[in-house]
């Protein structure tokens, strides 16, 4: 059992949680991930790593609620546990010390983005970082990224938090002004990731996604994750889930991500209704 | 005197109508009394053939003696000295090629269903026996086995029962590898499992889930943490596709993801979180065992169901019980045809198969008819799932993370007569070592690697 150290809720549907995983916490490096089951009945969703500490073997994720098993996640509260936990998953993201990097986060993409924003900014690197969020209740860990970037930048559909625009108006601003970025890593919503490839595929800027498919296993044993990329199949759980996101075929990847759609509306709905009753 | 019936005495099964509803087991298994009249078939042979024809061995005119006299404690007793998880090779050894298949019965009429008789004997044992087993003498060893299936498991028992301190780790969440996650319910209950896996934890296996050695920690580091020597029984999960067009549209699934969602998630459950389509018709590429499987669990979820194989009903290289349970339960098999092309909507779902029609040519190099294509016999299946049942190749994590493991060029690790890799203390065996076989060759492999492994650290 994986027991709940903290509970911080960062936003209405946002939640971080400190997780006591001693063997996770020693190997885990920036770019991977876990999966976890709340109980013994439940599912398998995967979740990346926020941040880790080997020596107090504490694991930090954060967490959007969308559905029946992050609804049941964040029912639980400090000193409960988790029936499961396993990783470090995936492959760790490449981190290069002598590059001026431009780190995007989308929504709750961000707690992705800010372990790589880390992870550079201790290499070396010097660290750009656009933050998007839909309004200003939605924005999380603005003060984790400001302490690791050089420079950060907030963007918001609605600009009730920092500058009104995508995340894409900002990115596409720097280049024009001059920024030369020597890669940038683009990790939130598919939808965004692909506007960020198209946006850095006109000015010749090395791309890296970290993509998010549908998981179960998480170790490469069924392919339920598999995306194309350059025309290849590649299993996201251990060929990635960093890819060079010129090559991804992000179309595909958002249909085969809605292939359950039905089913966890449905289960979301009778989640919620049960959770109303027991506060009944 | 002997039952010189040349029948087996028959197995009970649920009637093929009611059982293509629901995920229960198929066969029912024997009563006492079926049993001792089937034992009184065995004719108890000085030169037992059988015995050889069992990779572990099996003591089996002995343990059939007992049955007769139904002592079933006893026959268990004697069974448990060779094998480790007798109620699950009672249900899935192919015993036509194995011990059956050499039975002095089966030169007339049907060998003696040792299988059959296993299976009553480990399943009475479970219902009846009290008496826990009792933890052997530690002899100060401590041994790491990485994988908790038939192989990684059954290393693990033989080294505990000789008193080694053995840790298996396993990288889900439950112990059992396919015995959990690929073969279905209906033809291995999970519960049956977990009562032999609980019973290797009562004689001092410790195992740890949700463990990935390659991931969580490298072989080299449970080296370093005391570990003397380390049996790799990781398996062959990698699932093969064809590289199809459309192979990544919505309701194209791995037989592993399938049967994983159905078996390890139970997602054939109504209350269960995990979902799985339920198709209308779907259609099963591949003709082994775990093909069998996908389609029959598809077909328990309400699904038309189609095995597509590219060779003929002869060569089907599952086991001929498979093939007879999944005629019957309706399974409809498209033989010498084989997919060309996956269809898709604007959805991005799948809604048909392209296939090509095969006529049998010259024998291969293994000996089997080549399928070649007949050009233009192109034609479309409706459907709107597909299960690829093509095979799996060994997970590349562990060689990947491990200096100095050869391997072949499937990825295969190589191993000596004595189960040992290219590295010293460190023995593999089971699907890692062959690619996908049979559940008893993996417990063979880790029967001899435990040997292996003892002479090494007793010395």
């Amino acid at each position: 059992m994986y027991t709940i150290l903290k509970k911080e809720v960062l936003n209405p549907t946002v939640t971080k949680m400190v997780i006591d995983a001693p063997f996770v916490a020693k190997r885990a490096k920036a770019g991977q991930f876990i999966i976890l089951r709340v109980d013994e009945q439940g599912e398998r969703i995967p979740l990346t790593i926020a941040d880790s500490d080997a020596s107090t073997g504490s694991v930090t994720i954060i967490f959007q609620i969308v559905g029946k098993t992050t609804m049941l996640l964040n029912e639980l509260n400090e000193g409960d546990s988790l029936h499961d936990f396993v990783g470090p998953l995936g492959k760790p993201s490449e981190i290069e010390a002598n590059e001026k990097v431009c780190v995007i986060g989308g929504g709750v993409g961000c707690a992705i983005a800010y372990p790589t924003a880390k992870a550079f900014h201790k290499a070396g690197a010097d660290v750009t970082t656009i933050a998007g969020f839909r309004n200003k209740d939605l924005v999380i860990l603005e003060e984790d990224f400001k302490e690791v970037s050089d420079a950060y930048y907030l963007m918001s559909d609605d600009g009730s938090a920092g500058e009104k625009g995508l995340v894409t108006n900002k990115l596409e601003e720097l280049i024009l002004n001059g920024e030369k970025f020597d890669r940038v890593i683009a990790i939130g919503p598919v939808i965004m990731m692909k506007f960020v490839c198209l946006t850095t595929k006109k000015y010749n800027i090395p791309t890296i996604v970290s993509m998010n498919p549908i998981m179960i296993d998480g170790t490469g044993m069924c392919g339920g994750c598999r995306l194309k990329v350059d025309g290849k199949m590649q299993f996201a759980c251990v060929d990635g889930p960093d890819f060079d996101g010129h090559l991804v075929d992000f179309d595909e990847a958002m249909s085969r991500n809605m292939a359950y759609r039905d089913f966890e509306l449905h289960e979301r709905e009778a989640t919620c209704n049960l959770l109303k009753r027991e506060v009944q | 005197m002997p039952n010189m019936s040349l029948k087996k005495v028959a197995m009970p099964v649920q009637d093929p109508e009611v059982r293509c509803h629901n995920f229960e087991e198929v066969t029912t298994g024997y009563t006492e009394e079926m049993a001792i009249e089937e034992a009184n078939r065995c004719l108890h042979c000085k030169h037992r053939p059988c015995v050889n024809g069992c990779p572990v061995n099996v003591n089996i005119p002995d343990f059939i003696e007992q049955v007769k006299e139904g002592n079933f404690e006893e026959a268990y007793n004697i069974i448990s000295v060779t094998s480790s998880l007798p109620a699950v090779c009672g249900r899935v050894c192919p015993q036509e090629s194995q011990c059956e298949k050499y039975c002095v019965r089966g030169i007339k009429g049907e060998p003696v269903g040792i299988g059959r008789l296993e299976r009553f004997v480990a399943d009475w044992h479970r219902e009846h026996a009290s008496k826990k087993v009792e933890k052997p003498e530690p002899n100060g060893h401590k041994v790491a086995v990485v994988g908790a299936g038939p192989a990684g498991l059954t290393c693990a028992g033989d080294l505990a029962k000789k008193g080694y301190d053995v840790t298996v780790f396993e990288a889900l969440h439950v112990a059992g590898g396919v015995l959990m996650y690929g073969i279905p319910q209906f033809r291995l209950p999970k519960e049956i499992v977990q009562k032999e896996i609980d019973t290797l934890k009562d004689l001092g296996v410790k195992i740890i889930t949700n463990f990935v050695v390659g991931r969580t920690d490298t072989i080299d580091a449970l080296q370093e943490e005391g570990f003397e020597a380390i049996f790799i029984g990781s398996g062959a999960g990698l699932p093969n596709f064809m590289n199809l067009e459309g192979e990544n549209l919505k309701g194209v699934y791995s037989a592993n993801e399938f049967l994983t969602r159905i078996n390890l998630m139970k997602a054939y459950k109504e209350d269960s979180p995990t979902p799985i389509q339920h198709p209308k018709k779907c259609v099963v590429v591949g003709g082994g065992n775990v093909a069998m499987d996908a389609a029959r669990s598809a077909k328990r979820l309400g699904a038309e169901v189609h095995i597509v194989y590219r060779r003929s009903l002869e060569e089907l290289p599952a086991r001929k019980e498979e093939v007879e349970h999944a005629m019957e339960e309706g399974i409809i098999f498209d033989l010498l045809c084989n997919p060309v092309k996956v269809l898709g909507d604007d959805s991005g779902w799948i809604n048909g198969m392209e296939c090509i029609r095969m006529e049998l040519g010259e024998p291969d190099a293994s000996g089997r008819r080549r399928p070649v294509e007949i050009p233009g016999s192109e034609f479309v299946i409706d459907c709107d799932c597909m299960i690829m049942s093509i095979g799996t190749s060994p997970n590349p994590l562990i060689r990947s993370t491990t200096e100095g493991l050869e391997v072949n060029r499937k990825g295969c690790l190589i191993v000596d007569e004595a189960g040992k890799t290219s590295r010293d203390t460190i023995y593999a065996g089971g699907d890692a070592v062959t690619g996908a076989a049979t559940v008893i060759s993996a417990m063979g492999a880790g029967k001899k690697a435990a040997a292996s492994i003892d002479e090494l650290l007793s010395k």
